[in-house]
């Protein structure tokens, strides 16, 4: 339709000009698609991404730590939290987010879909998972959805704290006991490639981008991100005298940008269609903790009603 | 509606004495006690408030954008309103 | 044995014993409750709840370091808040039989949390006042979030009590199951004759917490077990259920398998 037309290019010129978009102002109906599948995929990957870090609470080695983790596993919670809270502005229920979450049809972060066998794994996901969460956050306090830029703003204030703390336990254990430096290499050797897999497939390979970028929901491409990660991340693991597990990486002097080597796709797919090693029980724990939490919500709910019509009766009776 | 979908609140914190209640976010509670008490965990996790107000998020009535310009536009040009519209001489101090 | 013991347990303690055991009912209170609370992160009823129950969870986490701390500056030498937590066995741990349970489901945790924040609330309360000025100092600093605490969990019982049926005979059912093990916290030790008055013997605060419970269960439409039914005992002489067996093997797997280690 010729208004349609009109009104989506208004529309971009609104947002070209830097003008953020409000809950209620007209927006492309594919602009409201994206936005609420990738900022519920977002909230999903807070959520989940707080069952390989709660699996160490209980086992954190020092009272110190154990507090931090829990202090960063609830912040985590309240990040989703914000974020769902920024989806619920265009329109979808956080009820219908979490059942689209627990059929797989929502998608959430695949890095939370490996194991953390190791309490280094605590570092190694502060430092580099978090680590490569800030890189992409960063950019989102500017997107163009208003609830969302908010949020994300909210949401880097308060993780600043996550990637210290992560590189901090690293850090001990790398220069700590032979056994414990170990524990710091190995967590590395495991979790790097999946880090570099979380900023998604290279541009060419990134078809939602492209419409993404001009609507300024994103503003870096999945490769610029990558690199930029990968050229901050390097140094501070040659600080810790940690190798990377990539033969190919060397620092070019004529790019100013490390080389690194080929990241396995194949993985990268499979991990995100259901076939990394923990997407069962992520999903699994998820939904039997909303099962068994279904008649607390349900009797929660059905004092509020009896306590309301309780004030009604009293009211009417004044 | 689902029988154990809660309602979903408007979060205002007041960050110190003297400033407005700021809209922070929402959340979800079973009634308005609770959502003031999860009010305080989630939004105040680093003591950024010393007051809440929580409210219901179907209870707010607002302008529509629509209407934006009816509603704004003829304050644009209501310069008089603003301080620097009038002409005081510089040495006429405290102004 | 000499003459200070009877059926295995110390009978008579000096003042300095008196004072570490104590701290140590305080400390062990506070950190085996933090740790079971801990475990619901991920796994509580709607995100909203997860984030308070980790909320109160940090609270008995943080005291329990303050009393560990402060324990550790009185036995000097190589003691740390962390050799305490981490390198006492089951049957020096001094913490009451109840905040050792199994989390159970939410109205298990609730209720546990429940008799445990009531009890918590009149004893910081009172201890506030206590002559030495170590725990005055941590009870001031607590006492808010325990407050807190008390009126959270209150609020859970008469929700879930007065909500459906479904909850009703739930969190009445873990009313009457909790029951044996709460009387243990108003049990009478021998530390509280050496100690002054202003270390709350705990006993005193029965009835303030009975009267507290009523006011609760009434509102949540809940009957209260007998007041004088049976109650198991032990914890405060480190005689404890199984559960406590695996939640510190779990809590100090790691500084245990490498002792050397600094985290």
């Amino acid at each position: 339709m010729g208004t349609n037309i009109s009104l989506e290019e208004k529309f971009q010129a609104y947002v070209d000009a830097e003008n953020k978009v409000e809950p209620k102002d007209w927006m492309p109906e594919k602009y409201r698609k994206t936005l609420v599948r990738q900022i519920s995929q977002h909230a999903h990957s807070e959520i989940i991404g707080m069952q390989p870090e709660a699996n160490w609470i209980t086992r954190a080695p020092s009272l110190r730590a154990k507090l931090i983790l829990l202090a960063k596993v609830q912040d985590e919670a309240g990040h989703g939290l914000y974020l769902y809270s920024a989806a619920e502005t265009l329109g979808t229920s956080r009820d219908q987010m979490i059942a689209d979450l627990q059929s797989g049809k929502a998608k959430y972060s695949s890095i939370f879909n490996y194991p953390t066998p190791s309490w280094a794994d605590m570092g190694t996901i502060g430092w580099l998972v978090d680590g490569a969460a800030i890189q992409n956050q960063v950019m989102l306090t500017r997107t163009s959805y208003g609830p969302y830029a908010r949020a994300m703003v909210k949401i880097c204030k308060e993780e600043s704290f996550h990637q210290r703390q992560g590189y901090e336990v690293v850090m001990k254990l790398a220069q700590g006991t032979p056994e414990q430096k170990k524990m710091a290499q190995e967590s590395l050797n495991r979790w790097w490639w999946p880090s570099l897999m979380m900023f998604g497939p290279s541009d060419d390979n990134s078809p939602n981008s492209e419409q993404s970028m001009r609507w300024k929901i994103k503003r870096k491409s999945n490769d610029t991100l990558r690199q930029e990660f990968i050229d901050k991340t390097v140094p501070q693991a040659h600080y810790l005298g940690l190798t990377i597990p990539d033969p190919d990486l060397k620092w070019n002097d004529e790019r100013g940008s490390y080389d690194f080597g080929e990241i396995n796709w194949d993985e990268f797919y499979n991990v995100i269609q259901g076939n990394g090693p923990c997407n069962k029980d992520r999903i699994t724990h998820h939904v039997k903790a909303h099962e068994e939490g279904a008649w607390v919500r349900e009797a929660a709910l059905a004092y509020a009603e009896k306590e309301a019509k309780r004030k009604e009766n009293r009211t009417s009776a004044a | 509606m689902n029988k154990n979908h809660w309602k979903l609140y408007e979060v205002f914190v007041r960050s110190k004495n003297g400033l407005a209640h700021k809209h922070v976010g929402s959340l979800h509670a079973a009634d308005a006690d609770m959502a003031i008490k999860n009010a305080r965990d989630v939004y105040t996790r680093r003591s950024e408030g010393i007051s809440i107000w929580v409210v219901p998020s179907d209870q707010i009535t607002a302008s529509s954008p629509d209407e934006k310009e009816p509603l704004f536009a003829p304050s644009d040009d209501k310069v008089y309103r603003h301080p620097t519209f009038y002409d005081i001489p510089d040495d006429v101090e405290h102004m | 044995m000499g003459g200070g013991w009877l059926n295995g347990v110390k009978r008579d303690f000096t003042k300095e014993e008196a004072l570490e055991e104590y701290l140590f009912f305080l400390a062990d209170d506070a950190l085996i409750l933090g740790q079971q609370l801990s475990k619901w992160c991920s796994a509580g009823p709607v995100l909203e709840q997860d984030i308070a129950i980790i909320n109160t969870a940090l609270d008995h986490i943080g005291r329990a370091r303050l009393l560990y701390q402060h324990l550790a500056e009185i036995k000097g030498g190589a003691t740390t808040e962390d050799s305490l937590a981490y390198f006492r066995d089951h049957m020096d741990f001094r913490n009451a039989l109840l905040v050792e349970q199994p989390n159970g489901h939410w109205g298990d945790s609730i209720v546990r949390s429940f008799f445990i924040d009531t009890f918590n609330f009149y004893l910081y309360d009172a201890l506030r006042n206590c002559t030495y000025a170590p725990i005055a100092e941590i009870a001031e600093k607590s006492i808010k979030e325990i407050a807190y605490h008390a009126q959270w969990s209150a609020e859970w019982v008469v929700r879930l009590g007065d909500g459906t049926e479904e909850s009703h005979g739930k969190v009445q059912k873990s009313i009457d199951d909790l029951w044996m093990w709460a009387g243990e916290l108003f049990e009478s030790a021998p530390v509280f004759e050496v100690l002054d008055p202003s270390f709350v013997a705990f006993p005193t605060l029965k009835s303030a917490w009975l009267n507290k419970v009523d006011e609760v269960l009434q509102m949540a439409t809940l009957a209260r077990p007998e007041d004088d039914a049976w109650a198991q005992t032990g914890g405060r002489y480190g005689i404890h259920s199984a559960h406590l067996g695996y939640i510190l093997a779990e809590m100090q797997s790691l500084p245990r398998t490498y002792p050397d280690a600094t985290w």
